[in-house]
């Protein structure tokens, strides 16, 4: 039966390793079901589909009371102390999906009860409950952010018209993070998105740090050096990066000064490998080179440990959670997708008819893809070919075959033992931690080795869609590039109006335009093609078309479980200049 | 109308008569006369252009006496933007050489009827520009004071006088107004036709149909145009090709950069009102509400100057005349809005067409004249920004004259094609820059207004430093130049939003700098100032100055002269200053904005053939100005030197090292007024004298280095004094002496420069300073035998001006950009 949705980390039986399971609120339920319809309402959640429309926290104590793993019987379900949500230090405000007030109207327990005794009396009137399309707006574009390129930046022309981006929390909070930046001393714009298990910590920490490391590996020798002659002096820096961020993608101050001095010390050993010969630098190489070194960045900074107690839980967690990077670099024609993991880049190209079709960028990293398990058997010995990837796992645990953090698969047991017995408490205590994967013989077993694949653009690559794999497993990548596509091409074929010879007064052609400028603003309610793709995700039916029943049941789910219908979902969509992209070409 | 009946000769049919009938066709006799029949081979004067520009210029040459003038029309005459412009001339504009051209076109076309016969539609309407806010009737008052100034008749008029003047208007959310009684309305293609008709009675020959391929240059002259039917040699060629003439000017072997580019605009014509409008009716224009209006036929004509312009013709020619353009009623919309909320009576108003008429807009919203700096002979008129036909006449006078006495009767330096630089002409460029321009027409013009769009183009080698110690920057000539220093704790939003006519927010931030430079020292960055050098292998180099400049340029060698370019007429056409580097080499500077026009200037009146050497030299020096009473301390403290008036009196220039750098050109001198230098550093990449010393220095290492200290426990009002001389310890161990000291307001403690060396503590030699060896050591300085703990600290020019930041407190932000 399907998935464990919380894919990464719990293995079937897992949970029975740790004590008193259900009190977790951080619990990761591992149910079949992805999609709320067929499955749930065949089988296991009756309940769910008649009482749906009521999105109550009154299932709060059955969880609790671990009523949940009779009501699933033989599903899947996992739970642990993640590292990173037992941790009062994440400012929750920041990162906590916040519903929207009507939303906690209809939580009030006390009615919530009630609902639930009368459930299947509600369940006629369902409508009731439902969120308003303003509601779910609200939510669905509480995380989107747009940036335009600007269309002369003095320097050169951009490939990028700009890109949307969007994210919808499913864990709370949520696990994915993503990233946009403009390089400043080289040229081009990367862009990622990041998927975390084991709690956000990773991810958050690889989502602010990796793009200093990429445009560091990019960076020509003679700047290398300005940069450190201005940090030994005590001169600002030279900028490296412009961030383009949605005010919730925050940035942690506390480690930043650790961070930078790793950084530092990245580049102070780029300057001292440098031979003199000034030899072009490689973006596949910059892009490996980079994601490797902060990987290592990450498991070395747990291994030191941090004198400030806070840091030093802060550089453990990282290095006990994990995340998949999915990264593209765009300068010019030159598109490189650095991938580790499995979200995936998807190119959407507009045929010469018109028609849409969707060409992917990356490889997933995981028990699907044939070369990674071949990959992993020949790295280990002959006698562990069995365990080393089991029911699709890598050691029976982990979805993807490659990831950042997740020391639980990349050190030898005794250093996993020292750190955490050194370690604070908190991580003593934590059973997950403390668990070493079964058939752990010959680590690393995990690498953040990125998979890198380049494309020249063309003019008909009309934009890149960023997902994690929260949207790539609800829809086919056809769908979405032919949405995407659809919606952007859309905004712009709209039946001009000619008077032509009729009678037409200012007053009637006003009201003309204005009821058109309605229409339009109705039919693309989204201004971002993120956000698009998003409701589509969540409100498609099975003709593919967005409804709002569904997609106001979905997202009036009350966080606790919300993870057991769909997982943290993250896009980011880049729309190329295919006149830029043209002129690159007929240079040529 | 007249151009139909030009149609006829060359065998047309007419168009379908329309809505493009409406300025109502006339029977005039004394037309220019269009020719079918063969180019002559010959003509004095090439004009390009057959819209409101181009007959302009033929009608002013020929009036002033010039009669061998040929006027090139692609396709049929006024056919341009003159035939659907929609024929309101404003006198009330931003430039006083702008309201003198209107006002003179005003004029103009008020007798050009009188004298050619032909009907212009001429109405004396007035206008009347709305204020929807004080500070759109502020940004009035100003024209208004100009205008009067000229002579021009304007007043400021209360909402309630407004509506006795126009009783359509809706005047409630009026704060004010400005009323032009003599502004006008004017069929702007008739205009065109009746001046053509004028100068062709004058002798000039028109051809219509006739295309300009390019134009033939020798030797840096205009000798001729290639037309697609035939050569004519001549020797002055006039582009008012409109929307045209970018590509007419890249279309030379020798291109002639002429940066316009085309904007698609919209006006909107109604049938007649129930009682239909008086033709006196005042024309309408509501800056605020983006649009203006005026009576036309009875009913009204309005268009306006949308927020989102739609840019045109970027590839360059597709139309020899404009027509079949889109109708974009959606884009039209806002202004639609606008109107009707100005004159709700309208609704009821029938719709008679949208008109697309491209209009044609420059880099700076001013227009383009004058004489190309690359090509002698070949003058330009074009880019009126929506304004052809009020500028139409004045400007064309204004060429005339330039062409006929070498430089026009008023001063159109901010008119004039040379204000642009090479870079500023790009496709791309122009396409984003006119998207911001055209919305600007309607935009409060607020002072100090930067553009956004094309920026960067160029750089000073110190730009990113700049910035990163939060520079604020502008635009000159292309250049960025930092306006000034953002502190890091000020509110940057609130500055960016500050736009008004009173004390802007930048106020405090520059009265700091200026205290600064008054007080202290400052380094400013003028890299964008123009550099040139001029050597001869004999005297010319002198001899070609001493004719071309004021002042007495024979000066002894290491001497600087503030000096002129005047023109036959005695003004001014450039103030520089000149540095007489040796007998036969000087080294000039000029404004920013003057490399085009200089150059063009020296160029012209260098002899052709001699063995002078003009070279620009601007990209190949960083130019930093140390300004203020510490001036001089500063660059004898790092030139070893010593500065005083008496070594180095003011007006004097050598080339000298200063801290690690050789062959720098130190001028005494600035360009302010306050004491300090000027030093012009070679930029780096390029050989320059000492470069190989550095080179091998910089691969070698520097066997002692400049140092800063600061005293830690050192108490101003106990303790002694540091001023030079005291020794400096590193780790107990001498490693040199100070230099000098003063005490850091700024720091509140006592700071001191010195060099130190590294002597190995077996032979005492010295061994190579490093970075690493001076952060290592714990510092102490002597002072009169009690050691005071002291900080070194390295890069100390740098370190007086910038807030000094702790490495270890660096953090990944400090790598954003802002």
């Amino acid at each position: 039966m399907g998935r464990c949705c919380c894919r990464c980390c719990c293995p079937r039986g897992l949970w029975m390793l740790s004590a008193p399971c259900c009190d977790d609120r951080r619990m990761c339920v591992c149910p079949g079901p992805r999609r709320i319809g067929i499955p749930v309402r065949s089988s296991s959640l009756p309940l769910f589909s008649d009482a749906m429309p009521a999105p109550t926290q009154l299932f709060f104590p059955l969880i609790r009371n671990c009523e949940l793993s009779r009501i699933y019987g033989t599903a899947c379900y996992c739970h642990h102390k993640h590292l990173c949500c037992s941790s009062s230090y994440i400012p929750q405000s920041r990162l906590r999906y916040t519903p929207h007030p009507a939303y906690a109207t209809f939580c009030r327990p006390k009615e919530n009860w009630w609902q639930y005794t009368q459930g299947r009396r509600y369940a006629s009137t369902p409508q009731k409950f439902y969120l308003t399309p303003p509601q779910v707006n609200s939510i669905l574009k509480a995380n989107e952010y747009s940036f335009k390129v600007p269309e002369f930046d003095g320097k050169n022309v951009s490939s990028i018209l700009g890109f949307d981006s969007n994210q919808l929390p499913a864990n709370a909070p949520i696990e994915d993070r993503r990233s946009a930046a403009t390089c400043l001393q080289t040229r081009g714009m990367l862009l990622g998105v990041f998927d975390g298990h084991a709690g956000c910590a990773c991810s958050q920490a690889v989502s602010e740090r990796l793009f200093y490391y990429i445009a560091v590996s990019l960076l020509p020798h003679e700047t290398l050096l300005e940069i450190e002659n201005a940090v030994e002096s005590g001169r600002a820096l030279l900028p490296i990066l412009q961030w383009h961020k949605h005010p919730n993608d925050y940035f942690s101050k506390e480690a930043s000064k650790l961070y930078f001095n790793s950084l530092r010390t990245y580049w102070q050993e780029l300057i001292d490998l440098n031979t003199g010969e000034s030899t072009d630098i490689d973006v596949k190489e910059a892009l490996i080179n980079a994601f490797k070194r902060l990987d290592n960045d990450i498991s070395l900074e747990a291994q030191v440990g941090d004198p400030n107690s806070f840091l030093n839980y802060l550089v453990l967690r990282v290095a006990f959670s994990g995340a998949t990077a999915c990264v593209a670099h765009v300068d010019g024609v030159d598109l490189h997708v650095a991938n580790t993991g499995d979200s995936r880049a998807m190119l959407g190209v507009q045929e010469e008819d018109g028609s849409w079709s969707a060409v992917t960028l990356s490889n997933d990293h995981n028990a699907q893809n044939e070369r990674e398990l071949e990959r992993l058997k020949l790295e280990h010995p002959k006698s562990e070919a069995k365990s080393v990837v089991k029911q699709d796992r890598l050691l029976g645990l982990l979805m993807p075959f490659r990831a950042f953090g997740d020391v639980k698969f990349k050190w030898s047991i005794d250093l996993q033992k020292r750190v955490i017995e050194s370690g604070p408490d908190q991580l003593n205590d934590n059973e997950y931690t403390k668990f070493i994967p079964p058939n752990y013989h010959t680590p690393p077993y995990l690498t953040a080795e990125p998979e890198v694949t380049y494309h020249r653009l063309r003019p008909q690559d009309k934009f890149l869609v960023l997902a994690t794999d929260g949207l790539w497993e609800t829809m086919h990548r056809q769908d979405v590039v032919r949405i995407v596509g659809e919606y952007l091409t859309g905004m712009h074929h709209q039946q001009p109006i000619a008077v032509g010879g009729y009678k037409v007064t200012l007053g009637q052609m006003h009201g003309l335009l204005t009821e058109r400028r309605t229409k339009m603003s109705s039919v693309f309610e989204d201004q971002n093609a993120a956000t698009h793709l998003i409701r589509h995700a969540v409100g498609n039916n099975e003709f593919g078309t967005v409804d709002h029943e569904r997609l106001s049941k979905m997202l009036s789910l009350p966080e606790e479980l919300a993870r057991m219908y769909r997982d943290d979902i993250t896009i980011i969509v880049v729309q190329f200049n295919s006149h830029v992209v043209g002129a690159y070409q007929n240079q040529e | 109308m007249m151009f139909y009946r030009l149609l006829s000769i060359v065998g047309r049919q007419r168009a379908s008569p329309g809505w493009q009938n409406w300025s109502s066709a006339r029977n005039s006799t004394s037309a220019a006369e269009a020719r079918s029949m063969a180019l002559p081979t010959q003509a004095q004067v090439v004009i390009c252009g057959g819209g409101i520009t181009g007959t302009s210029v033929a009608y002013h040459l020929s009036k002033m006496g010039w009669k061998d003038i040929v006027l090139l029309e692609q396709g049929r005459l006024a056919a341009g933007s003159t035939r659907f412009c929609a024929g309101i001339l404003s006198t009330a504009r931003h430039l006083t050489i702008e309201q003198k051209m209107a006002d003179y076109s005003n004029k103009l076309y008020y007798q050009l009827e009188q004298e050619t016969g032909i009907q212009t539609g001429y109405t004396r309407t007035g206008s009347i520009f709305l204020a929807q806010t004080q500070d759109r009737l502020i940004s009035l008052k100003r024209i208004n004071a100009g205008l009067n100034v000229i002579g021009i008749p304007s007043e400021i008029i209360s909402p309630k006088k407004v509506a006795e003047l126009h009783h359509l208007l809706n005047v409630h959310d009026l704060v004010g107004a400005m009323h032009v009684p003599e502004d006008a309305v004017v069929s702007s293609a008739d205009v065109a036709l009746a001046l053509a008709s004028a100068a062709s009675q004058n002798g000039v020959q028109i051809y219509d149909r006739t295309s300009v391929l390019h134009v033939m240059v020798k030797k840096g002259q205009v000798t001729g145009v290639e037309t697609d039917k035939g050569q004519i040699e001549c020797q002055y060629f006039v582009n008012c090709a409109g929307q045209w003439a970018y590509e007419l000017g890249l279309s030379n072997e020798e291109p002639v950069s002429i940066p316009l580019h085309a904007c698609e605009h919209f006006y909107l014509l109604t049938r007649p009102l129930e009682t239909p409008l008086q033709s006196s009716t005042p024309t309408i224009v509501d800056a605020d509400g983006r649009i203006y209006i005026r009576n036309w036929q009875g009913g009204i004509l309005s268009g306006g100057f949308e927020k989102n312009p739609k840019p045109i013709f970027t590839e360059g020619k597709n139309q020899l005349e404009i027509q079949n353009l889109q109708e974009d009623w959606d884009h039209f919309e806002p202004l639609l809005s606008s109107l009707l909320r100005r004159m709700p009576e309208l609704e009821t108003l029938e719709i008679m067409k949208l008109v697309n008429c491209p209009e044609t807009f420059t880099p700076d919203m001013r227009c383009i004249m004058g004489e190309s700096p690359a090509v002698q002979g070949y003058f330009v008129l074009a880019g009126m920004n929506s304004a052809g036909l009020s500028f139409g006449g004045g400007a064309g006078k204004y060429l005339a004259e330039w062409m006929v006495h070498g430089y026009p009767s008023e001063n159109v330096w901010e008119l004039d094609l040379k204000r642009f630089g090479a870079l500023q002409s790009s496709r791309t460029f122009l396409r984003h820059r006119v998207m911001e321009v055209m919305p600007l027409m309607y935009d409060l013009k607020v002072p100090r207004w930067d553009f956004q769009t094309g920026r960067q183009l160029r750089t000073s080698p110190l730009y990113d430093r700049l910035d990163a110690q939060g520079a604020r920057w502008m635009e000159k000539h292309g250049f960025e130049r930092p306006k000034y220093f953002v502190p890091p704790d000020k509110d940057l939003l609130a500055l960016e939003q500050s736009k008004t006519f009173y004390k802007p927010d930048w106020f405090d931030i520059v009265e700091s700098e200026v205290k600064c430079c008054k007080e202290a020292v400052c380094v400013i960055d003028m890299s964008s100032f123009t550099k040139f050098e001029i050597t001869s292998t004999g005297d010319q180099a002198l001899e070609v100055l001493q004719y071309l400049f004021s002042n007495d340029l024979d000066v002894p060698v290491g001497h600087i002269v503030h000096t002129g370019m005047l023109n036959e007429g005695g003004g001014y056409e450039n103030d520089c200053s000149i540095a007489r580097l040796n007998k036969r080499s000087f080294f000039m500077i000029s404004p920013t904005d003057q490399q085009v026009h200089c150059w063009a200037w020296l160029k012209k009146h260098m002899p052709k053939d001699s063995n002078l050497l003009l070279e620009d030299v601007t990209w190949k020096y960083t130019a930093l100005n140390l300004i203020g009473p510490r001036a001089v301390d500063v660059l004898s403290e790092l030139s070893y030197a010593p500065m005083t008036p008496d070594h180095f009196p003011s007006l004097f220039c050598k080339e000298m090292s200063v801290g690690y750098a050789n062959g720098i050109r130190v001028m005494s001198m600035t360009h302010t007024g306050e004491p300090g230098f000027m030093l012009y550093i070679p930029i780096e990449g390029m050989d320059f004298i000492g470069r190989d010393a550095l080179l091998q220095q910089k691969q070698n290492g520097v066997y002692k280095r400049l140092t800063m200290f600061i005293l830690d426990d050192h108490d101003s009002d106990l303790d002694l004094w540091p001023w030079w001389g005291e020794p400096i310890y590193r780790n107990g161990q001498y490693v040199g002496k100070t230099t000098s000291s003063a005490y850091s307001y700024s720091l509140e403690r006592h700071v001191c420069l010195g060099f130190v060396h590294n002597f190995s503590e077996d032979t005492g030699e010295e061994q190579v300073v490093t970075a690493d060896f001076i952060n290592r050591g714990e510092y102490e300085i002597d002072i009169a035998g009690y050691r005071f703990q002291a900080k070194a600290k390295l890069y100390p020019v740098a370190s007086l001006f910038t807030q000094k930041r702790r490495k270890d407190d660096m953090e990944l932000s400090d790598l954003h950009g802002k």
